[in-house]
């Protein structure tokens, strides 16, 4: 059905890269040349053979703590997208489906959360919270929910009202039909564009929070943790802080890139074939 | 003439404070979410009895949740934010002069984005799918992708360790002369600035393109208007609204990005305020902090809302 | 100004070997060139009136917007010549044409109400042009917008000026937008569509007061229109266009009465199917007692009191025009709209008024076929999976019984078994509207409802689908229960009619008693309304009236 030829350049780096990194983040202990911890060298090495980007604050190689650094980066932002995900767009169609109290009171309850920025409200939470890694999918799954709830329910709501719609309740199909038979298929594509920029958000806010020292903790490492480490070097002109953010960057330019492409490609309702 | 528009705006403004209302339940909720004891996760597992003791009895943890929540809200409405857990002084006192850095470094980043970013909203709407709309949306892409650090971080490394022109940490004071405040505030208004920046332009040239494709666009070409006629009479008037929509939304991000910024230049500003007291659990400090942070947000987003009802020709002059 | 050397002799506008193109980006395709207007030539005299009529992709309004040398979107004009005034405007740079823009060439758009800036008031918009090439100054500007306010028959015309395009509706809108095209007393005015939107009893008005304003200030126009009884009442002239190309040219005269080529005859025997109503006499499966439906809670009061019956194998039509209920009517039989009072019965036993209520077998007794076919089909689904979940869903079919019955339900709307394979987005409108009907005839349904299901469709292509539904019904012995806001259809499909007005039935009885006099004032004014491809029917409608339409 998709035919390879027709990926524009920008979607095959981003493809490419997104790969990459997954490969670094599954693959850790493999790829890795030295351990998490492990200090093998001085304190902010200069970049050499033998440390690839150098050393950090501690003398710990850093390329090492980079690739276990995307392991946890990745892992808490996959679990935190997929929990606000799941919650955000059952909860949206739900509502976008049954109408009535149950949408108004979601909507409402929404609206509330939205009013407050979310990472003051995160921040909020983790003054009395403690950073540990069920916490930090919990708060973050849950406050990005509202943004793919408010999604998927306009969505849903503007499938919901089209005649083909209307035709299936009048052939007197059930919810289930009509959510996932008739709504679904129609409201995918807007969807998984949604996902690859809720996981770029949920990447980017880990980032912040641990660069905050309110993330995740030492002597874990992710990449936001690291920038933290060694922010102080950069005073002195080392750039150890800025490898770490500038693969934050790449990671969410190359989601950019290919969720920018799945939008693309399927914008509206027309298509049937060959863009599901 | 003006009756419904005021009512509009009186039912906007009542519905704002309805939502802060809320806001503030539910700030103070979210620091009463743990399940086990809120003095005990302050202290932690090593504090003595006595402490723990002391601290309850401070925060009044000994009286039911409501009760704590009205005694605080009765504070914050009689200007009394309460007092830090950690340093034992009066919140609204030390907040006053960090919230002004705050709304002083917003400020700024303000006056330099808004115009940039509707000129070049503009441009790339006047010049569409040329490169200059492509870069635009390509760096815009790219502007949502990077962390506000990396930003932050990269301005240093160069403004200040290599080149050394502005300084990387930015120290301000009391009575300190308003150039060297400016130069203190360069690095991070510039980073603020590019956080924003592109969003708002990427924003701010849908909202034009929006009106531009209007039937009525075409209707004055048709009598001969000449481009620049045809924005200033027939398409600013209608794209007024969106644009200041745009902006204020923008600046809520704005309020929000200070927080890191603040962090990465050692700004004494609100930001940092709140940070440094998250890691430290002082509760009162970052309850209160949390609702200043809100109210702004819920603000913008009002004077927003008042923007677009005023600049509805349907509304101001009704049937 | 600098106008063409006066003699009287060349005429005013010449278009010749006009060439128009686009450039397309079909998703996920490279984008290619396609060409909309194929070497078109043609001409208007001073104070004369040229009627371009096409079906929709014949490229009219492309050639009248190509006399003010403007292109839509990526619309180019990349061939031939066009002459106004003796000279080539493509030749005259961006400024010759911008000085000719709202000064020798006004224009008249389909939607008055997007057409106009809705943040100005209607007299500073109507005055622009004439101020801006200096034609004028602001008072006798504004003088003048008042006297063709009047003349358009607008009410309070000293005043309405100062309102907002939202406080003025729709019907006065259009007038104003003429009156806006005719104040800076162009050479010139393109009408594009410019009563297609509106109600047909205000149709008539506009059309009229358009007529008058042609003929009091002797400007030449280009009146574009897909109904061709419409353009036969203002024209001199008229051109049959199809896909971008002539078909034919000639005098009003000519072309409706003694049509040279195939097409033209087509399009001006478009209405014409013979239907012989059915003898009432058998007793009604489906009846409407005493209806009364609201919106919003009971507030908007939409039906009022309403009773109709439905014969066997029958059409009952329900004519009215927009906000008249009649579509209202029909939400509320389908029980998408649960009637506050009154009943349905049908087959002798009373319908829930509730969707949710209903059983399965009621609900496959009645289906529904919607205007846009487009949106009716989930685009997601093939031909195949939309005619066959009714067989699924009403009778358990499944596998080669359900694929087999697919391919005879496909040959019934005359579309080869083929097209199971195929999404809705790569069919035709007509074909949409087909398989629509299959889908609603796999139920094996004894009504099926048709909310306007030829009003979106060219008029050929909207013949077909009648045809077909009289020979389904022939076949099948379904009756339908049609609505629509045109007579036309009706008298072609109808057995019995209800006339609608402001949500109550005003007349209602067999086809040949509602259309035969004497008439009551609301059926009067709805009957003369209706266009006939007859030269001077405007003059001889406007001087029967005994009702004013709605839209004043």
């Amino acid at each position: 059905m998709l035919d390879l030829k027709r990926i524009p350049i920008a979607a095959w780096i981003g493809l490419i890269l997104t790969t990459l990194f997954l490969i670094a983040a599954i693959f850790a202990p493999l790829i890795a040349p030295y351990g998490l911890g492990e200090i093998v060298g001085d304190v902010w090495a200069p970049m050499s053979s033998k440390f690839l980007l150098g050393t950090d604050n501690l003398g710990r190689d850093l390329l090492s703590r980079m690739i276990y650094g995307a392991r946890t980066t990745i892992f808490i932002a996959v679990l935190a997208t997929a929990l606000s995900f799941s919650l955000g767009a059952i909860l949206g169609f739900t509502a976008a489906v049954v109408g009535g109290w149950f949408d108004t009171s979601m909507s409402r309850f929404v609206d509330l959360l939205m009013a407050i920025p979310t990472l003051i409200f995160a921040l909020v939470v983790l003054s009395v919270l403690p950073s540990t890694r069920v916490t930090l999918i919990l708060v973050m799954g849950i406050l990005d929910a509202t943004r793919v709830y408010r999604l998927s329910r306009a969505v849903a709501v503007d499938i919901n009202v089209m005649d083909f719609v209307e035709a299936a309740k009048l052939r007197g199909e059930g919810k289930g039909w009509i959510i996932f038979r008739e709504i679904l298929p129609n409201a995918l594509s807007p969807l998984v564009s949604e996902l690859g920029l809720r996981f770029i958000y949920a990447v980017l806010f880990l980032s912040a929070l641990s660069f905050l020292g309110l993330g995740v903790q030492p002597p874990d490492a992710d990449w936001g943790g690291m920038v933290k480490e060694n922010k102080d070097g950069i005073v002195f002109g080392i750039p150890a802080a800025l490898i770490p953010a500038a693969a934050i960057a790449a990671l969410a330019i190359s989601v950019n890139l290919v969720a920018d492409w799945v939008l693309n490609r399927t914008t509206d309702l027309k298509g049937g074939r060959g863009n599901g | 003439m003006a009756n419904p528009i005021l009512k509009l705006i009186a039912q906007r403004i009542a519905l704002g404070l309805l939502l802060l209302l809320a806001v503030s339940v539910l700030i103070f909720a979210g620091t009463q979410i743990l399940p086990g004891d809120v003095a005990q996760s302050i202290l932690g597992q090593s504090a003595t009895p006595q402490a723990l003791a002391n601290l309850r009895q401070e925060l009044g943890l000994n009286d039911p949740a409501y009760i704590r929540y009205f005694r605080w809200l009765g504070g914050v409405l009689t200007g009394d934010l309460g007092t830090a857990l950690s340093s034992r002084q009066d919140i609204a006192h030390a907040i006053g002069g960090r919230l002004w850095n705050t709304l002083f470094l917003a400020f700024w980043a303000a006056i330099v984005s808004i115009p940039l970013a509707i000129i070049l909203g503009l441009l790339a709407v006047r010049y569409r799918n040329g490169w200059i709309d492509k870069t635009i949306s390509g760096l815009a892409l790219a502007s949502t992708s990077l962390p506000e650090f990396f930003v932050g971080y990269l301005l240093v490394y160069f403004f200040a360790v290599k080149w050394q022109i502005f300084p990387g940490i930015s120290t301000v004071y009391d009575g300190m002369p308003f150039l060297e405040r400016m130069k203190a505030i360069a690095l991070p208004a510039t980073a603020l600035t590019l956080v924003v920046l592109a969003h708002m332009m990427r924003m701010t040239r849908a909202a034009i393109l929006n009106v531009m494709q209007s039937a009525y666009i075409e209707t004055a070409e048709l009598k001969g208007l000449s481009p620049f006629e045809i924005i200033r009479k027939h398409a600013f008037p209608n794209a007024i609204a969106p644009i200041i929509n745009v902006v204020m939304l923008n600046l809520a991000f704005l309020i929000v990005g200070v927080v890191v910024i603040e962090v990465i230049f050692v700004y004494p500003g609100m930001g940092q305020y709140l940070v440094d007291h998250v890691a430290k659990r002082d509760v009162p400090v970052v309850q209160a902090v949390g609702l200043i942070f809100a109210a702004v947000y819920i603000g913008l987003n009002i004077i927003a809302d008042i923007a677009a009802i005023i600049a509805n020709p349907r509304l101001r002059h009704p049937k | 100004m600098a106008k063409a050397p006066s003699d009287g002799s060349g005429p005013l506008l010449d278009i010749r070997n006009l060439r128009i193109e686009a450039k397309i980006y079909p998703p996920g395709e490279a984008p290619r060139t396609i060409t909309l207007v194929h070497d078109v030539s043609l001409s208007l005299q001073k104070g004369k009136v040229l009627g371009l009529i096409g079906e929709s992709g014949a490229g009219k309004s492309t050639i009248g917007l190509s006399s003010m040398a403007y292109g839509r979107g990526g619309v180019k004009i990349t061939g031939g010549e066009i002459i106004l005034n003796g000279r080539d405007i493509r030749k005259g740079g961006t400024q010759g044409i911008r000085a000719l823009r709202g000064r020798e060439v006004c224009y008249v758009a389909q939607s008055a109400a997007a057409a106009f800036n809705p943040a100005h008031r209607l007299m500073d918009q109507v005055v622009e042009a004439s101020i801006l090439h200096g034609v004028a100054t602001r008072a006798e500007a504004e003088k003048r917008a008042v006297a063709l306010f009047k003349k358009l028959s607008l009410p309070d015309p000293e005043n309405i000026g100062q309102r907002f395009p939202h406080q003025v509706s729709g019907g006065q809108l259009q007038r104003v937008m003429t009156a806006m095209a005719l104040c800076s007393e162009p050479d010139l005015i393109v009408f594009d569509e410019p009563t297609t939107a509106l109600d047909v009893t205000t149709q008539i008005d506009v059309l009229a007061a358009i007529k008058e304003a042609i003929r009091d200030t002797g400007v030449a126009a280009l009146y574009i229109s897909h109904d061709l009884a419409v353009v036969a009442q203002v024209s001199d002239e008229i051109m049959v266009l199809r896909h971008g190309k002539l078909v034919e040219w000639g005098g009003t005269r000519q072309i409706i009465k003694e049509p040279r080529q195939e097409y033209t005859s087509a399009l001006v025997s478009v209405h014409e199917i013979e239907h012989v109503e059915k003898k009432p006499g058998a007793t009604p499966f489906l009846s409407v007692r005493n209806i009364t439906a609201a919106y919003g809670g009971g507030k908007i009061k939409v039906l009022e009191n309403v009773s109709v019956d439905i014969l066997p194998g029958q059409t009952l039509a329900v004519v009215g025009e927009s906000g008249s209920g009649k579509s209202t009517l029909a939400r509320a039989i389908t029980g998408l709209l649960p009637p506050e009072q009154g009943s349905i019965t049908f087959a002798g036993r009373t319908l829930s008024n509730r969707l949710a209520d209903r059983s399965r077998d009621d609900l496959r007794e009645l289906q529904m076929i919607y205007q846009m076919a487009d949106v009716a089909m989930n685009p997601r689904q093939t031909v195949g999976t939309i005619i066959g979940r009714p067989l699924e869903f009403y009778f358990g079919m499944g596998g080669t019984e359900r694929d087999k019955r697919i391919a005879e339900l496909l040959d019934k709307i005359e579309m080869g078994r083929a097209f199971a394979d195929r999404y809705p987005a790569e069919l035709s409108g007509g074909q949409k509207q087909r398989v629509c009907i299959a889908r609603a005839l796999a139920a094996k349904p004894r009504l099926i409802i048709c909310d306007e299901v030829t009003s979106a469709l060219d008029p050929l292509v909207a013949n077909g689908i009648l045809k077909l539904l009289l020979e389904l019904q022939a076949e099948e012995g379904v009756a339908y229960l049609f609505i629509t806001h045109d007579l036309a259809t009706v008298k072609s499909i109808a057995d019995s009619i209800a006339v609608m007005y402001r949500g109550e039935v005003v007349r209602y009885g067999p086809k040949s008693e509602v259309l035969k006099p004497p008439f009551d004032a609301y059926t009067d004014l709805l009957l003369s309304s209706v266009p006939e491809m007859e030269i001077g029917w405007l003059e001889k409608a406007i001087k029967g009236r005994r009702m004013e339409s709605a839209g004043n």
